[in-house]
């Protein structure tokens, strides 16, 4: 039986992902297939068996989504993935897993929406999604990759991020990005560096399950060991018992809030490039991102003092970056597959520095040449 | 080499994606070239406009899409003439003279070679399945982009099955191109 995969692949974001996922250590898929992120499932489904994990095709994603949520609760590491109309039901349970800190990942491989929209395109149209979809005041982690190896590293820190912090991660790739194919290499077992939930050390009867050490996470039990605990989607405190008080409703949010915004600097990966005398800053991610490199190197050649900051991360959204950055240059370009979603994060962490949206709500990202005419312009005021 | 860019569109099920993936792994996997594979089709499984294309070069790609082709590979008339758009001038285009007529403006100095690769598959391998390896041949001697070294190393490791047959479409392929004399557009 082969455990290991090829070393290196000429192969899919969408298998990359999953590749990662399982060098992660995920043992666990519940999944309905959706295009642009059926291959995702495909590959689990083969692949799964062989690492005696387990992959599990439901009715839909409601079920696919508590599927995950009951599996992470065992202690296996779990996820799934979809698109835009699977994000949509799933969002229920999204906030589940947020209220009772379960570490889970979701993939989700964005098409063009709204509703079933354009199954075979790409866009970017649920950055904003992943962050507000569920109701209630709460932090996620959103990740964007912009490269096949990406999709791989990427979920491996997705996992690592959901058993740091016991929250749900969402991978957040445009279709062009979870399609397109390019040389994928896996490291080495032993040069991936893993995280796994913190486990109760305690005794049974002192522990309290919702309680947090100064990291702000409490550590997790797996169900059914000589640990007892309720986990619910109430308001509940240290024990898990529901509560209506006001102090246990402030304390927890608080807590579930903090505990991903206070390590935000942990959290957040960044890519500069040629920014150090930049005047003028592009900000993308994604396949836009890809695009708005090649527009810098032309620019580069023709003399204008242009870069490119690059969020690997959008969630927690990397605000103080993004105004540092705003008092250097003199001017910012958000180049987004969409009608502006991120745009609306860097007006607010960048004001009053000039912040100009290049928007495009379609399969293909903006040209090179496009951002290049975009730069010309702001160049030339 | 400088960024180098292919194109080829047909309609579903002739294998359009399938040449443009062996592609990539050939020069990602066995020439040591940065690659990046991307593909688009519609909602049918079969019988869809389906187009498939390949940048490859010594330095990373950035861009990920095909903007103005070096090459560009026609299977149907509906994709040639939706795709012709962008070749470069002094460009190549290959295509399968039993299903595509050059037709409307091309531009200056391309040069055009005819391979008949769905007659080859289906009279010599005596498989029509074999059509896009046909043509992987012919693009190889035509264009020199891949190893021909690669390519069978790669045609052997993808179908391990099938090595005989689609040894022997690639040997049909490359001795097309390379017998095919080119019409140069003017």
């Amino acid at each position: 039986m082969k455990s290991l995969p090829e070393r290196v692949m000429f192969t899919m974001g969408d298998i990359a992902a999953a590749e990662g996922a399982l060098s992660a250590g995920c043992r666990y898929f519940g999944g309905y297939p959706i295009t642009p992120a059926t291959e995702i499932a495909e590959w689990m489904a083969r692949r799964m068996p062989e690492l005696r994990g387990a992959y599990v095709q439901y009715e839909d994603e409601i079920a696919s989504i508590t599927s995950v949520i009951g599996a992470s609760w065992t202690g296996t590491k779990a996820m799934t993935a979809t698109s835009g109309p699977g994000v949509s039901l799933m969002l229920e349970a999204i906030g589940l897993a947020v209220m009772t800190e379960t570490p889970l990942v979701l993939v989700n491989i964005m098409r063009g929406g709204p509703s079933t929209g354009q199954p075979t395109r790409g866009q970017q149209g649920d950055i904003m999604q992943a962050k507000w979809g569920s109701h209630g005041d709460y932090q996620i982690i959103g990740l964007t990759p912009a490269s096949v190896q990406e999709m791989f590293d990427q979920t491996v820190q997705a996992f690592n991020l959901a058993e740091k912090y016991r929250t749900p991660v969402f991978v957040l790739a445009d279709e062009t990005v979870g399609h397109m194919r390019e040389k994928l290499v896996i490291p080495d077992e032993k040069d991936i560096k893993l995280v796994n939930r913190k486990q109760p050390t305690v005794d049974p009867s002192e522990y309290l399950p919702f309680k947090a050490d100064d990291d702000l996470v409490p550590p997790m039990a797996v169900f059914g060991s000589k640990y007892q605990f309720y986990a619910t989607g109430l308001t509940h405190d240290e024990r898990g018992y529901p509560s209506d008080k006001e102090n246990i409703q402030i304390d927890l949010i608080t807590r579930l809030n903090d505990k991903i915004l206070k390590n935000a600097d942990d959290i957040i990966d960044l890519e500069k490039y040629q920014l150090d005398d930049a005047k003028i800053a592009v900000i993308a991610y994604g396949t836009p991102s890809r695009s708005a490199r090649r527009a810098i190197a032309i620019a580069r050649e023709e003399g204008i003092k242009a870069g490119l900051l690059r969020l690997k991360t959008v969630w927690p959204f990397p605000e103080e970056a993004v105004a540092e950055l705003a008092t250097e240059v003199d001017h910012i370009i958000v180049a987004e597959q969409n009608m502006g979603q991120i745009y609306h994060m860097v007006r607010s962490a960048g004001a009053p520095t000039p912040i100009t949206l290049m928007r495009k709500p379609a399969g293909m990202p903006q040209l090179p040449e496009e951002i290049v005419q975009k730069i010309k312009e702001i160049d030339s005021q | 080499m400088d960024r180098y860019e292919v194109r080829i569109g047909g309609f579903g099920g002739q294998g359009i994606v399938t040449m443009a993936v062996v592609m990539g792994e050939t020069a990602s996997l066995h020439d040591d070239k940065y690659v990046v594979q991307t593909q688009s089709y519609g909602p049918e499984a079969r019988g869809g406009a389906s187009k498939s294309e390949v940048v490859m070069g010594d330095e990373e790609i950035d861009y990920p899409k095909v903007q103005n082709p070096d090459v560009f590979i026609a299977m149907s008339r509906a994709a040639f003439l939706s795709y012709i758009g962008g070749l470069k001038e002094n460009g190549i285009l290959i295509i399968d003279q039993d299903l595509v007529n050059i037709e409307g403006e091309i531009p200056k100095g391309v040069r055009v070679y005819k391979i008949p690769a769905t007659r080859i598959a289906d009279e010599k391998v005596g498989n029509k399945l074999a059509t896009n390896v046909v043509m992987l041949g012919a693009f190889t001697a035509i264009t020199g982009a891949l190893s021909v070294e690669g390519l069978k190393r790669q045609i052997e490791d993808r179908w391990p099955r099938f090595v005989k047959t689609n040894l022997q479409a690639l040997e049909y392929g490359l001795e097309a191109g390379e017998e095919a004399e080119p019409a140069i557009i003017e």
